[in-house]
């Protein structure tokens, strides 16, 4: 059976290692919050300038001046700090967060990511979703495996637009995990009651089957 | 030199012409200098270039001076929370420059010191490359963005003293201190205006030599996306 978003977002918490300061990215990637291990201590950076981010207020707690990178209220921490813009991509651009968690459209074989346009519709922008891939140490994309038209999101070549050139260090998807290395893409986990062969199936990209490949059992 | 203006209209007197380039701080709608773009737009000035994370929502903040089409082009990251901003756009009636939102960030901060370019790995291998300068540094491909600088920096920050010294309040931050550096005229916003000395000089944000104009405004405030959670009931 494939895995749900919230299956894929308790998977992405394994990536997450005590002390690192993580930047979590709209959509399924903010789930991943509900699931930090009680034993590891992370830190979730806001790109609009916060560290230590908190969870939503309680009603009476919500202040317009705190809110995370999605414009939702937050709250915030006792290890939170405050800063400018510039100075929060200083910690993404200049290598100081240790990973980022976000989705795509696009994946390729060679960890190029495609998140921020479709040609031919309106285009919202990329925010800080370029720096994010250009800049953390750790990228870990979370997608459904194919789109809706039941098309493989993982792709020899994005077709869409680039967010960022071989940047992608892993993807996590409904079907499995897989790891970009210098000798291309490798499955490395399956989700519970997927075979080899429907991955096979649904992927365009190339990829090998690692020789210790973890098959998940069901929860 | 008074710093302390009565409103945001007389602290705008004498700075506004047609084809101007306002930097307009704020991400979403936080930190927003409300008081200084209705001001804006009740001057009638057109053909704005405006410098802004965002492009406010429809009828609040920067909505405000597109649903008058006051401006001629945006340069941000993230715009569309708006059906105005959407309908110029698709029809031709308003330019748009998509910056990478650190990039964005980065190129205020260098306008503001005085550092006409620098050289970035965000966007490499994207759109965003095109037409730029390539260089490689220590094996690694990187691309020449250059510094901005505006007519004006309307800005929001929580407290100042009469010196122009700022505190901003959380995430209100933003895009603020660096869009003090980068106007040519800064006009600062504030929620209150303290006596002089009672700020801990230690604890300022942006010191008073960035900005030039500053009110008291009144804030509303208004909240994109109000997300809460329940208190668990005994």
């Amino acid at each position: 059976m494939a895995w749900s978003r919230d299956e894929m977002a308790r998977r992405a918490a394994l990536e997450l290692e005590d002390g690192f300061y993580v930047n979590l990215g709209i959509g399924i990637p903010t789930l991943v919050a509900n699931y930090i291990p009680e034993n590891i201590d992370v830190t979730l950076q806001s790109e609009n300038g916060m560290l230590g981010m908190g969870p939503f207020p309680f009603d009476d707690e919500v202040d317009a001046d705190l809110i995370n990178a999605g414009k939702q209220t937050i709250t915030e921490l006792r290890r939170t700090s405050y800063f400018s813009s510039a100075d929060s991509f200083a910690m993404i651009r200049g290598g100081h967060i240790d990973l980022s968690i976000l989705g795509a459209m696009e994946v390729s074989e060679s960890g190029d990511i495609a998140n921020w346009m479709i040609p031919g519709k309106l285009v919202k922008g990329m925010g800080g979703a370029m720096d994010l891939v250009a800049g953390v140490k750790r990228v870990v994309v979370i997608m459904d495996h194919a789109n809706k038209a039941g098309q493989s999101k993982l792709l020899k070549a994005c077709s869409l637009p680039l967010t960022g050139q071989a940047c992608v260090d892993r993807i996590i998807t409904t079907l499995g995990v897989f790891d970009v290395t210098p000798d291309g893409l490798v499955l490395i986990e399956l989700a519970p009651e997927v075979s080899l062969d429907l991955v096979a199936q649904q992927t365009e990209a190339k990829y090998s089957v690692s020789d210790t490949l973890l098959k998940h059992e069901a929860a | 030199m008074k710093k302390v203006f009565p409103d945001a209209k007389a602290a705008l007197d004498g700075l506004v012409f047609d084809g101007m380039t306002v930097m307009s701080g704020g991400f979403g709608l936080c930190g927003i200098p409300e008081n200084s773009i209705a001001a804006l737009h009740a001057t009638g000035v057109k053909d704005l270039t405006v410098i802004s994370n965002n492009c406010g929502v429809d009828g609040f903040g920067l909505g405000v001076l597109l649903d008058a089409k006051q401006i001629k082009k945006m340069v941000s990251s993230y715009v569309g929370e708006n059906k105005e901003f959407e309908r110029q756009y698709l029809a031709g009636e308003l330019e748009l420059e998509f910056n990478p939102q650190g990039t964005l960030a980065e190129r205020i901060r260098a306008g503001g010191a005085g550092i006409p370019g620098f050289y970035t790995k965000t966007g490499v291998g994207t759109l965003i490359a095109e037409g730029k300068e390539a260089r490689q540094f220590n094996g690694e491909t990187y691309i020449l963005e250059t510094g901005l600088t505006a007519d004006v920096s309307i800005i929001k920050a929580w407290k100042a003293d009469p010196q122009g010294n700022l505190i901003f309040r959380k995430t209100a931050r933003n895009f603020n201190p660096m869009m003090a550096t980068a106007g040519k005229v800064t006009i600062a916003e504030v929620e209150e205006i303290v006596e002089l000395g009672s700020f801990d000089p230690d604890h300022i944000h942006t010191p008073g030599i960035f900005v030039q104009r500053l009110f008291v405004g009144s804030f509303e405030k208004r909240i994109e996306q109000r997300t809460v959670r329940q208190r668990e009931t005994a």
